[in-house]
Parts: structure tokens; sequence; C-alpha cells
């Protein structure tokens, strides 16, 4: 096995249980957002290996910086040490929920059977170069909905995050 | 080279751990987090897809997408969290079975 395939395993091992860590992590919730951190740091790795190289670096520096982040802030702001909550209709829920979420991976594994094989990309697949050129020519509609959204998100939580609404 | 249906199918088991995470877990953030796997799992599959139908030009059409899904999630999270905070204020509470005025 070559080195490419053992990273992608290694790292696709480490993202699966670091998310498992997030979900079945009842305790602590920092735990749960550093944990997340460790998966969407595996993801980028991933990326990386799939030759998209300005989405790894900005998956690093949006989620594994300000996303995350801002989910730390919320967590030590509203100083929550422990999540237990009094048991309620969680054993029922999760009756439910473990073979329901079995027979969606199931589904979605049988649909991602027999694809064919990965072509070799051009030098320059996935950068800086060919990414802004698209973005700004074919996809500029896209990037200026992409501005208007997060003013749009931007003063919602600002006036959500307000001590009183007037 | 790794096989593509291997991406695809880390995709699927991360899209459904983050399913999981929203059906079964009653912490608000901890919902938002499980979103925030969902998203990611689909990410996962536009770079692969991508990859797969990258051709002699080198689309980057998944690449694209890709971007404005992480867009929309940090756009969703600062929201998200602004909620949470609100609701705390309000109900002392960050349990989702708190704020059920709207449940049928």
């Amino acid at each position: 096995m070559e080195i490419p395939a053992i990273l992608f395993y290694f790292f696709a091992a480490l993202a699966v249980i670091s998310a498992l860590a997030v979900v079945l992590n009842v305790r602590n919730t920092v735990a749960a957002a550093l944990n997340l951190v460790v998966t969407m740091v595996s993801l980028a790795v991933i990326y990386v290996l799939m030759e998209a190289h300005l989405v790894a670096a900005i998956q690093i520096m949006v989620y594994g910086g300000a996303i995350v982040v801002l989910f730390l802030f919320v967590v030590m702001l509203l100083n929550l040490r422990t999540d237990t909550f009094p048991p309620g209709r969680q054993r029922l829920m999760k009756l439910v929920a473990v073979p329901l979420g079995l027979l969606v991976l199931a589904q979605l594994l049988r649909a991602s059977g027999g694809l064919p094989e990965a072509p070799p990309v051009p030098q320059g697949f996935g950068g800086y170069r060919q990414l802004g050129i698209a973005l700004f020519t074919d996809y500029v509609l896209l990037a200026e909905m992409a501005s208007l959204l997060l003013t749009a998100a931007m003063v919602g939580a600002l006036i959500l995050a307000k001590r009183k609404i007037d | 080279m790794v096989p593509l249906d291997h991406v695809i199918g880390l995709s699927a088991i991360l899209f459904t751990i983050g399913t999981i995470g929203v059906v079964t877990r009653r912490n608000v953030i901890v919902i938002l987090m499980s979103i925030e796997l969902m998203l990611n799992a689909v990410n996962l599959a536009f770079v692969g897809f991508n990859r797969m139908s990258a051709s002699a030009g080198g689309q980057v059409d998944g690449h694209i997408f890709v971007l404005m899904v992480i867009t929309v999630a940090a756009a969703e999270v600062a929201v998200g969290l602004g909620i949470v905070i609100s609701m705390f204020r309000n109900r002392d509470s960050i349990n989702v079975e708190d704020v059920s005025l709207l449940k049928w």
C-alpha cells in the first residue's frame, strides 16, 4: 500500500472516531468542541489527498479556526460545565435513532459502490489560481450572494444576541 | 490512489453520525455541532466527486460549491449561537425540550 492510501485510511479512521466522540460525549461540551477540531483537520488532510489544496486551507481556517472558536466561546460564556439533563424519552429516542441511522448508512453505502477510477489531474488543479478564476468569472454572482448572506447573518446575530429586543 | 468508493463511504459514515447526533442529543450546542458534521460529510462528497470528474481542463465546480457550503455553515453557526445565547438568557437552559413552544 502506498503512502497516500495509508494517510487516507489513518485520517479517515481519526475523523470517524472523533466524530463519534462529538456525538457520544454526554458529559463535557468543551471536549466535544475539541473533538470537532480533530474531525475538521482530518478532513482537511483528506482534501489535500484529493488534490483540493485551497479547500483544505479554507477548511482549517474557517472550521478549525473560526467556527470551533465560536462554539468554545459560547460554551464558556454560558459556563456550561456539564449537560447532564434529567432522563426523559432518551432511551426510546436512542432505540429508534440507531436503527434509523444504520438504515440511512446502508442506503448511502449501497449508492456509493462501483464508482470509476479517479483520472490524473493537470498541474495546479484545485489551487488558488484556478479557483480564483472560476469564482470571479463563472461564479461571480455566487460570490456576491455569499457576501450578502454573510452581511445578513452578521446583522441577524447581532440583533439576536442583544440583551433586550425592542 | 484511494478508491473513490471509500471516500464517498467515509462521507456516508460521517453524515450518519451527524444525523444520529441531531436526533438523540438534547444540548442545542451539540446539535449545532452535529449539523456541522453533516455539512462536512457533504463537502467531502463534493470534493470526491469533483476529483472523479476532473477532466483534462480540470473543472473545479465541486470546490466552488464546497466554498459556498462553508460560507453558509459559518453564517448558520453565527445565527444559531446567537439564538442559543438568547434562549439561555430567557429560559436559563440549553435543553431543546425546554423550548417546545412551536412543537406540535
